[in-house]
This record gives C-alpha cells, structure tokens and sequence, in this order.
C-alpha cells in the first residue's frame, strides 16, 4: 500500500533515451542518475521526494532495453509508477527490478501535484486531490510472487536456495 | 486451429502443441545474445550474488560493441571486465569490436528459422529477419535468462504487413520504416510485427533486417520474416550449417491475424523523421533544404555493406560540402573489409568522408561522433529521441543511407533521387 503519494505527470512517448541518457552510461549509477529527465524537465530530480509516484500517458518508456531508464526512477524515490500504456521492456525492467507498474486506463484524469493512495495488489488507486477512485489492469499472476518477493533477484536468490532453479 | 509464424515458434519452445494469443508460457531459450553495455558487467556482479553459473555457455554469444574501441579508462575497464567474464564462463561465440552484436549475429550464422533467442538489447527485433523469434529484454530479466536457460512470454497477437510494388529509385527498406513508424505508430507493445508480401520475398537479407530492427521503433515484442532460399542461401554464404527444416517454418495460411496491412510502395518517396521521434516521418520534400552540421552512417539499421554502397552510389563524383562533416561508422569489420575490396570505401573517402570504427557509436550517444547543443544530424540510424546523439538540445533526423549521402554533398536535407 502507497499512502499519500505526490505524482509527476508526464505525457505521452517519454522514452528511454530522456530517462537515462546514454551520454552517462558509463558512469556509476548514483552518479549517472542526476541526468535522468535532464533534458525535457531539469527540475524532476532535484524535487523528487521518497514515496512520490510517475504518472505517464501512453507509451510510458519507448526505446532502449537500458534497465536504468527504471532503476533511475527507483534510485530517486519513486514507488509505483502508472500509465495508460507501457512499451514493453520498460514494463518487464520496472517489475524485474521490484518497482510496481501498473496499467491504468484513467491515468489521463490524474494531474501533477496530485496526492494518491495505491493498493498495487488490488490494483486501485485513489486520488485524494480530486476524489476519484481509477482501477488497473491486474498485474499478471504469474508475476504476483516475484513481486512479492522484491523482484527478479530476489525470486530467483529464494528458488535457487529451495532448489527450484 | 491455425498458428502463426511466431506462435509456432513459441509453442515449440514452450513445449505445447498450440499456444493462443494472451496466453503466459515459459520458453526455453535457444540462444542468448548479450554486449558489453548490459551484459557481463551487469550479470557477472548478479551471478555471482546468486552463487549460479551460465546454464549453457554453447548457447550464449557476446559481443563488446558500445564501448569500442575504448577511448578512456572506464571503457577500457568495462571491454577488460567482458573479456574476462567470457574467459572465465567458457562462453562459446565472443565478437570482441568486430561490430555491432544483431550484425555479429547474422554474420556468425547463429540466426536460424525456427529458433527462440533472447537478446539484451532493444533491437534484438533484428533477428526476426531470419525466421525465428527473438526480442529484446533488460540486464536483470537476462541475468534470469543466463541462471536458468528460461523466459516467460506473453503470446503476443500478430500483425501482418504485406508488402508490394518495387522500389523506386533511391529508396530503400529504411523508408519503408520510417513511413510505417507514422503510419502504425509506435504504440504495438506486445504484438509480433511480421512482414511478407512479394516486395520482402525479393529482399535481401540486409534490407529484410532493417524492416525486422526498426520493429522497435514500432514497439512491437519483435518484427519477424519467413525464411526461403534467400535465407539459405545467407547461411550458406556465411558458412554455417543450413537445418533440414530451414524452408519449413512457416505460419498457417489461415492463421489469425490481429490486423493485416497492405503497403504498395511503388510510388513512395524517401522519408524523412524530423526530431525528436521516428514517428515524425514524411516525404523528404517536407525537409529538403534544412542546414545538417553533421551527416551520419552508422549503426545496425544503416551501416550495412548494402547500406554503405547506397552512400557509395549517391556521393560518387561528388564532395561533402563545406560546413558539414559525413562520418561513417560501418556495422561491422567485414562490412569496412568488403567495402574497401569492392571499392566502396574509396569512392566515400575521395567524397571527404570520416572513417570511424564498427561499434554503435553515436547512435547511442557513445564514443565518437556525438553532437553540441544547438547541432542538427542527419542519420541513417534507428532512434532521434531527444538527447540520442549527445548534448539534449542537439537534433537528428532520420533518413536512409541514400539521404544522408546526398544531404552530405549539399550540407541541408537533400532528396537523393537527385544523385542517382
């Protein structure tokens, strides 16, 4: 459960080269951070709190397989993200690395600023803001347990010690 | 009931009879393709974290191309740290900078049809091109890949693109991307792209892979192509083993189909992507005109040696104008070798031409070649996201090998129907 969280809204189409810039890519990842969302909103990483949610559009992570492009939303504090739509690697990448994507048709209707409650089990979202309630699309069962567990590592750590690899 | 092509593949690789669109299944991988970016630098701390080793070292192959050749000591750390994992794990097929890992691919004849491959990188799409399945994951979904030979796989449904009409001049597969980025949009998340028609049947695997490679500027799970004699015949020349079954994977004639599209491009003109996305294109009339500071040929979409004799073919007898520069990186070091044989590289270089090494480069806002604030590129790579090439306020256009040659000789956007 997310209580109270602040949103950054974003459109449609932020892509993966906006998010983690490829110019960074060799330096450390806590270094490499600070250039996330540089280009189109300088501001995002110096006001980003931890617990804050990302609300996007349509198409939420176009482009690279780069992992960082997630991780750096993550490393910032972020705790769910939400989108009318996700391209598909950003989507598995954010599950993979235990940060909780979820598919809401009515993402349209949440505005920057605005303060959510999430349930990501149940897949609802509450805006406190403006009193409404959205609904997700479930996240995909076979995905609930790595997600409980944290992420891929995680999962994989805990089947590898039951045998199960 | 009738399968298509790719979810053939995923049944055979999930073990099934029949697998159905929507349905989550576990696929054994056949091969996984991994580079120096997201790779051994990524998976060696996790694998190590996770006291696993790589479940088949005959079916992985890596390629160090991002970081090539190093030119500081990160990337010199970061070439030495894959070079020693590969030793290290007994990893089978090792590319170190002789090009980009989806060319590596082709060239090595590790493609083939029917198989189900997992790539650590965006374009992995890119092998569609040999009638088998193969997307593109991120570093800890491959780290999952490498413990346990296995991926889970939503059935994606398939969108058929049929394809007829030839060629004009100057126009190639590059334009037919770059028209269907505007005309299907970039939002085909989790659906197979696959392309047919009699225009892709007289294609070449070279050009077949651009339409396969720029599936992920359409969003798609990956893009992919039936095999015929061209496909054998690739292998063939590649000097790999050509399967028995190489002309049989094919999908039903009466398999379902999310949409079907037909495209006559008997009377398209080269395209043109204005910044900053792939679905900005149009005919290059709409940008002819527009000041290039830099000219691009690079990368797995546009540095082929299909790619490099269409710049060869426009720049022949002409200069690369005062107030711009034209660098071209080629896709690999066979394609530079077959270049300077065939006397490709001597008509570009006589042009003003910059030679680069084989490696993604610019394209990626690595190594050489990488714009200021404030410049404008044209290029005959995949991707002009904002900040792609460098500096986030520089601009890239997209266009094919053609365009940018013939943007080179003028310094603005130019419709190479003019130089050939």
């Amino acid at each position: 459960m997310i209580a109270s969280a602040r949103v950054w809204k974003f459109g449609n189409g932020l892509n993966t080269d906006v998010l983690a810039p490829g110019l960074y890519f060799k330096l450390p990842a806590e270094e490499a951070v600070v250039h996330c969302l540089e280009s189109v909103r300088p501001e995002f990483v110096k006001e980003v709190r931890q617990g804050d949610v990302f609300v996007a559009g349509d198409d939420l992570g176009i482009g690279s397989s780069r992992e960082q492009a997630p991780q750096n939303l993550k490393m910032l504090g972020i705790s769910a993200i939400i989108a009318r739509s996700f391209a598909r690697i950003f989507y598995r990448n954010a599950l993979n690395i235990g940060l909780p994507a979820l598919v809401c048709a009515e993402a349209d209707q949440i505005e920057d600023g605005d303060k959510l409650s999430i349930d990501p089990v149940a897949g609802s979202i509450t805006n406190e803001t403006k009193g409404q309630t959205y609904q997700c699309d479930p996240i995909p069962e076979h995905l609930m347990e790595m997600i409980a567990d944290g992420g891929l590592m995680p999962h994989l750590k805990k089947k590898i010690a039951a045998g199960q690899k | 009931m009738p399968m298509t092509l790719a979810e053939k593949i995923v049944a055979r690789a999930s073990g099934r009879q029949q697998v159905r669109p929507g349905e989550i299944v576990t696929c054994s991988v056949d091969l996984a393709m991994c580079h120096d970016s997201s790779g051994p630098r990524r998976y060696g701390p996790r694998l190590k974290e996770l006291g696993a080793s790589v479940w088949d070292p005959t079916r992985v192959v890596v390629v160090s191309d991002h970081f090539v050749p190093a030119v500081d000591a990160e990337s010199a750390r970061i070439l030495k740290l894959t070079r020693d994992w590969v030793a290290e794990n007994k990893i089978s097929h090792f590319y170190d900078m002789e090009g980009i890992c989806h060319i590596k691919l082709a060239e090595g004849g590790h493609l083939k049809p029917g198989m189900f491959v997992c790539g650590g990188d965006s374009h992995s799409t890119n092998g569609g091109a040999f009638g088998c399945y193969m997307a593109g994951y991120g570093a800890t979904e491959m780290t999952g890949v490498m413990v346990t030979g296995e991926i889970w796989v939503k059935v994606p449904e398939t969108i058929r693109v049929n394809i007829t009409g030839d060629f004009g001049p100057a126009v190639s597969a590059k334009d037919i991307m770059l028209h269907l980025c505007a005309t299907l949009g970039m939002d085909n998340h989790f659906r197979v792209v696959e392309y047919g028609g009699p225009t892709v049947r007289s294609m070449s695997m070279r050009e077949r892979m651009v339409l396969t490679n720029m599936a992920a500027e359409l969003g798609a799970e990956t893009g992919i192509i039936e095999g015929d004699e061209i496909t054998a015949g690739w292998l063939r020349e590649m000097g790999a083993e050509v399967p028995a079954d190489v002309l049989d994977w094919k999908g039903d004639d009466d398999a379902g189909y999310l949409a079907q599209h037909q495209l006559d491009i008997q009377s398209l003109p080269p395209q043109v992507a204005a910044p900053h996305s792939p679905e900005n294109s149009s005919a290059v009339e709409n940008h002819t005109g527009t000041l290039v500071d830099q000219c691009y040929i690079g990368a797995c979409t546009g540095a082929k040696l299909s790619d490099l004799h269409m710049v060869a073919k426009v720049l022949k007898g002409h200069k690369v104008a005062k107030g711009t520069r034209l660098l071209v990186a080629p896709s690999s070091t066979a394609a530079m070798r077959d270049a300077a044989a065939d006397g490709t590289l001597q008509i570009i270089t006589e042009a003003g031409a910059i030679m680069l090494p084989s490696g993604c480069g610019a394209c990626a806002g690595l190594g050489a070649g990488i714009l200021a604030a404030g410049e404008t590129c044209i290029s005959s790579t995949n991707r002009n996201f904002q900040g792609r090439m460098g500096s986030g306020d520089s601009s890239v256009y997209l266009a094919s090998p053609y365009t940018v040659a013939a943007s080179a000789i003028t310094g603005r956007i130019a419709d190479p129907r003019e130089y050939v």
